[in-house]
């Protein structure tokens, strides 16, 4: 393979456009004649809508038209999507509640927004914006997790009668209880899995303009591809068809899995452009982020395991309550039930499995896709279970691990919930990660720390983590007559080096030049038509392997083109890096592209250009498993609760590398976002619904002096479900992190017996979990 | 009240009017176009606003436009050489994969540069402190801290 090909560690294509300020960012594009839009928020957490007095605003300067709910709901857009459905054992549906673009008569969440103000410039909307009166009466509002599914809690959706959406559970919870009344020993815990603000740099931005003559709308704004966006606003906005809409994103500042809803503003903003026939741009800054962006995670679980005489687990029971916030958003239950849930028992062989998901509504920010999606929320869960299980079963975390883990002689194993683990060397992880962090040695690392006043700890965490999101992508191949190529992709890079592993891919398998392959994405025009996007870690799977096939048919076609240039059969020919021979005589993939764009040069019934794609399509149910082991080593200053990391290895099966130096940039920023919620990030809610941590100022994000060096490495075992081999790798560092972090931190501190803090892992809250245990013991 | 400003902007002589509240970011971004520097937050956390002024890293979020009259503004577009060679912080960050979505960057160079100068052969803690100011989403901050004690310590290199 050459130097630019797959599996090499190539420097990317994208960096320096983006070194030197050429990207170019939704907040980059401006339109002519463009107008500026401001939204008013609700300020309350939760309260009935009496009346709203825009008139001070309509007779401000520079304003161009004040929009409420009404004005969108009379011009028939319709409401936002949830995009999932689930029926509880008894087989009554999920509670759907109904969320308009714009609140009508009822806000739930502060940040909700009521009403857009379009003027001529930004200032001028905004203070027009605080000219619009809004009266409101306030109700009881239901900030937490915990008092929303408690009886005592005001109902917010009172046509349910109750904040629980569903009482989900995948079997009748009796027929695992035969099973663990075996169990010899028995462990638990109970969890808050912390709800964390995604936060990508960039914040969310908008600008849209409506073509009166065409009858078409052409909108920049940051997303993870925009197929998804454009189908929704076409359909629920705007009722046109979808490719009377365009939706372009061309750099993206992050994504994490929250930029590829059809967010209100969104649509707003887009049907505001046809309504006043001007442009309209829309700003957010960064405390609106915080109010409208959904957030992520945000689970109380306890759970159960049963194990055997020797350490093997006989049962486990999940009950799980998810806080989905004020309405179900796009994805919203579908997290801790099908997204994470059903993976809880992770990489351990368990038979007996019963869990129970309450997804409940609450008058905060929705919850939706956030880095693993439900994931990293089960493999905590899991990871925490397997620590206590030490503890219950006397066994080290480490041997209780490999007395349950699926061996690779199991696999394809299907779990107990029917999802099909085709490939990964769980044991292999853990040796190659626990040799890697020198675990042996640890104990003299203890002491040599201990001299120095510090605790410190060591812990692992295994995980697994179904990868490939929607089962469909379409990818194209275009030559141009000078042999370059051009990737047409509906997947969307926002940090993951698309250009350049692309550029790889098509070295590889047409041997163009990896410098003579550009991409073009981030433009619903000319993403292919069953292109879908880049979340649940698949782009590598559906876009490398849908590249991979058109690849295929370029060379099909090509190879009809080659034999008529060589006077040959295309029996006779075949074809390698780059060039088709036939016996002695070769042409390069150069020499056929200029060929086929030349109609005196094609053989009779191949049409000209050399232009494929390739429609790839899997069972919705199939997916890939990347997997693997990380262990975190930590000191603790007991006297001030602070946690410094000193080790972090990282071993992932991420199948089949393309790039590792990209795997890597990937691995680390998961990494720290796992950690960043094990140690610093925590969403706050006081009890009125009033958001305590809105800004930079208050919201702990991960800074570089909370991370360490991360040493990442690759247990690489092909993936067997897809042509590459590979597996996904955006979501295993936070998958791996958080599970990780809490046990090295439990083991620094285990001369007190803290057995568990809750994230984050604060230096207030370590202080105080190590003062309470202090005192428990003296009284 | 619009107020006259003049400074020079990558080595050029720029002026135009501004209202008194304007911060240097608006008028670099709106004004000048200059989209390289970008606004990630509105509290002076995230630093993905740094420019130099007068050869020190400054949030341009956090300073008047007419506060930067008649000094020297450097921003991300005027890093690079003329002929397009990377400062050795840029060439750094691409070696080292300190970025991935590139929203950060900018101000990650700018704040890198600054820290090389006063830092030569800038260790791993010492950087790591200097980026508090600078917050990053993608990267885990490795390659960011990489290139800029790589870059430290070639520029330190260069100048002996």
């Amino acid at each position: 393979m050459g130097q630019f090909g797959i599996g090499q560690p190539v420097r990317r294509k994208e960096d320096v456009r983006l070194l030197t300020g050429k990207g170019l960012y939704t907040d980059d594009v401006h339109f002519d004649g463009q107008t500026w839009g401001v939204f008013v928020r609700s300020p309350q957490a939760h309260a009935k809508i009496l009346s709203i007095d825009t008139s001070a605003t309509k007779a401000a300067e520079g304003v161009v038209a004040v929009y409420l709910g009404q004005d969108l709901k009379a011009d028939g857009v319709g409401t936002l999507i949830t995009d999932v459905e689930f029926k509880d054992l008894s087989g009554k549906d999920m509670f759907r509640p109904k969320r308009d673009f714009l609140a009508i008569g009822r806000v739930r969440f502060v940040g909700e927004p009521v009403a857009i103000v379009i003027a001529e410039t930004q200032a001028q909307a905004k203070a027009a914006a605080e000219l619009v009166v809004v009266d409101y009466e306030t109700l009881p509002a239901v900030g937490s997790t915990a008092f929303a599914a408690s009886s005592d809690s005001p109902v917010i959706w009172e046509e349910h009668g109750s904040n629980v959406g569903i009482h989900w559970e995948n079997r009748a919870e009796a027929e695992i209880d035969a099973h663990m009344a075996k169990a010899k020993y028995r462990a638990s815990v109970d969890l808050v899995n912390n709800r964390v603000v995604p936060n990508p740099m960039e914040p969310r931005c908008a600008v849209a303009k409506w073509d009166a003559d065409a009858g078409e709308l052409t909108m920049y704004a940051p997303t993870q591809g925009g197929r998804r966006i454009q189908q929704g606003i076409a359909k629920i906005v705007l009722n046109i068809a979808a490719d009377k809409v365009r939706i372009l994103s061309p750099d993206v500042g992050g994504g994490f899995g929250i930029r590829g809803k059809i967010y209100p503003e969104l649509g707003v903003v887009a049907w505001a452009a046809r309504k006043t026939g001007r442009p309209v741009k829309w700003r957010g800054d960064r405390s609106e982020t915080f109010v409208s962006d959904y957030h992520g995670r945000d689970q109380i679980n306890h759970a159960e395991l049963g194990l055997d005489e020797n350490g093997k687990i006989v049962a486990l029971k999940v009950w799980t309550i998810v806080n989905c916030g004020a309405y179900f958003a796009e994805n919203g239950p579908r997290l801790p039930i099908n997204g994470g849930g059903r993976i809880i028992p992770g990489v351990y062989d368990i038979e007996n499995f019963y869990f129970s998901v309450r997804p409940v509504l609450s008058n905060t920010v929705p919850t939706d896709t956030y880095r693993g999606a439900g994931r990293p929320e089960a493999n905590f869960l899991m990871e925490r279970l397997m620590d206590a299980a030490a503890h219950a079963t006397g066994l080290s975390r480490d041997e209780i691990r490999r007395r349950n883990v699926i061996k690779q002689e199991q696999m394809p194993y299907r779990t107990q919930m029917g999802m099909v683990i085709d490939s990964g060397d769980f044991v292999g992880n853990m040796d190659m990660a626990m040799k890697a962090a020198d675990w042996a040695g640890f104990e003299k690392r203890r002491a040599e720390s201990a001299k120095h006043g510090k605790l410190r700890g060591i812990g692992l965490s295994n995980f697994v983590e179904p990868s490939g999101g929607r089962p469909t992508e379409e990818m194209r191949i275009a030559l141009t007559p000078d042999g370059k190529a051009t990737v047409y992709a509906g997947t969307h890079s926002h940090g993951q080096g698309h250009e350049t592993v692309w550029a790889q891919l098509l070295e590889s398998f047409l041997g163009i030049p990896f410098e003579d392959v550009s991409l073009v994405q981030g433009d619903t025009k000319t993403a292919p038509k069953g292109s879908a996007g880049t979340f649940g870690s698949r782009s590598s799977w559906m876009g490398g392997v849908g590249l991979q096939r058109s690849a295929k048919r370029i060379v099909e076609k090509g190879t009809k083109i080659a034999a008529n240039l060589m006077q040959t059969e295309p029996s006779a020919v075949t074809f390698d890096a780059g060039v088709f021979r036939a016996g002695t005589t070769s042409v390069t993939i150069k020499e056929v592209a200029k060929a086929a764009h030349d109609p005196k040069a094609l053989p009779e019934g191949v049409e000209a250009g050399l232009d494929e794609s390739y429609f790839l399509e899997r069972d919705p149910e199939e997916f890939n498993y990347p997997n693997g082991t990380h262990v975190c080593e930590v000191e603790v200053d007991a006297d001030l609760g602070k946690i410094e990391i000193v080790n972090y290895i990282a071993v992932d099966d991420c199948g089949f590398v393309l790039n590792p130096f990209i795997v890597h940039g990937q691995v680390y920023g998961g990494v720290a976002q796992g950690v960043g919620q094990a140690m610093t990030e925590q969403t706050v809610y006081d009890e009125d619904g009033q958001l305590v941590t809105g800004s930079f100022m208050d919201y702990g994000m991960p800074r570089a002096h909370h991370m360490a060096m991360i040493d990442a490495l690759f247990n690489e075992v092909r993936c067997k479900t897809n042509d590459l081999g590979v597996k996904g790798a955006g979501e295993a560092g936070a998958c791996g992190a958080p599970g990780a972090f809490v046990s090295a931190v439990c083991d620094a501190l285990k001369e007190f017996g803290i057995r568990n803090i809750d994230m984050p892992l604060t230096p207030d809250r370590v202080w105080q979990t190590i003062q309470n245990a202090k005192a428990a013991k003296a009284a | 009240m619009l107020i006259e400003v003049n400074m020079t902007v990558n080595g050029r002589a720029v002026s135009g009017k501004v209202e008194a509240r304007a911060l240097l970011v608006d008028f670099i971004r709106d004004h000048l176009r200059l989209t390289g520097t970008h606004v990630g937050c509105d509290t002076t956390q995230c630093g993905c606003c740094t420019v130099h002024v007068d050869g020190k890293a400054v949030k341009s979020c956090t300073m008047l436009a007419v506060q930067a009259k008649g000094k020297n503004v450097v921003t991300i577009e005027g890093l690079a050489s003329a002929d397009g060679t990377l400062h050795p912080v840029q060439e750094a960050f691409r070696e080292h994969h300190g970025l991935q979505c590139g929203f950060c960057t900018p101000g990650m160079v700018m704040m890198g540069v600054d820290i090389c100068r006063r830092h030569p052969n800038a260790d791993e803690k010492t950087v790591r402190h200097e980026l508090e100011g600078n917050i990053c989403r993608c990267t885990g901050y490795q390659g960011i801290v990489e290139a800029i004690m790589d870059a430290s310590a070639k520029m330190a290199g260069g100048r002996a």
